[in-house]
């Protein structure tokens, strides 16, 4: 199986897990697999039209998985995804 | 909740922020969370990546920089506990764009810088129906 490693202000939403080992043949299974076991993630990662958030990023390993075949990147058995937030504010709006 | 920060850590996060002026600057905060409070040991200030343009009211820290950031918190034994910014010539206040783009959880800390010096700080957090930032408690220790 493999596992999603949750960031640090999301783990309250997901048990309070660092890691949840999740079904699925693609990154995009996986995620709606993680979502399935804790719904409450689901405000936090997607928007309300079902897109993932853009500050929302899936790293497979070292890569992000944008830059492979995004939600539809093949999982194989025990790898590894870890969900990696970038940061984005300002003073005016 | 409360954030507590080293007066020695400020001084690392103002020095950087000042650097920035007049575009903002950002970093992470590294510590421990202890039931309501979290106690930053460490900071690592990141670049603002932001489109070149647009810094003087927005930031950007990239996923890279925050999986880098989380790499090394996990080999200190902690955690990425919030993140800090500088709103230039603005005051320490939580925008609208700030919420939008924010997690929950995380201590937001974010300082005014004016005429390029570090002004004052409030610190953030984010509610969790993601409505609202809320202010907390923020204590500089020696």
């Amino acid at each position: 199986m493999a596992t999603i490693r949750i960031p640090t202000p999301l783990r309250p939403y997901a048990g309070g897990n660092a890691e949840v080992p999740v079904s699925g043949n693609t990154v995009g299974a996986a995620l709606n697999d993680l979502t399935a076991r804790h719904p409450d993630l689901r405000k936090h990662l997607y928007t309300d039209s079902g897109e993932l958030r853009a500050f929302v990023n899936v790293f497979l390993g070292q890569e992000d998985v944008r830059h492979m075949q995004g939600e539809n990147t093949a999982l194989k058995e025990n790898d590894q995804l870890r969900i990696v937030p970038s940061v984005a504010g300002g003073a005016m709006g | 909740m409360a954030l507590i920060l080293p007066s020695n850590l400020y001084s690392q996060i103002s020095a950087h922020l000042e650097a920035a002026y007049p575009n903002e600057g950002a970093g992470i905060l590294i510590g421990a969370a202890n039931g309501e409070s979290k106690t930053a040991q460490a900071i690592r200030p990141f670049a603002n990546n932001f489109e070149s343009g647009e810094q003087y009211h927005r930031y950007l820290i990239t996923a890279q920089d925050m999986l880098d950031g989380e790499m090394e918190a996990e080999r200190l034994g902690l955690d990425v506990i919030g993140v800090f910014h500088s709103h230039p010539d603005h005051p320490a206040q939580a925008s609208e764009y700030d919420r939008e783009y924010a997690l929950p959880w995380y201590s937001y800390l974010i300082v005014s810088v004016q005429k390029g010096k570090a002004a004052n700080a409030r610190s953030w957090v984010l509610s969790d129906d993601r409505s609202k930032f809320n202010e907390e408690t923020f204590q500089l220790a020696s």
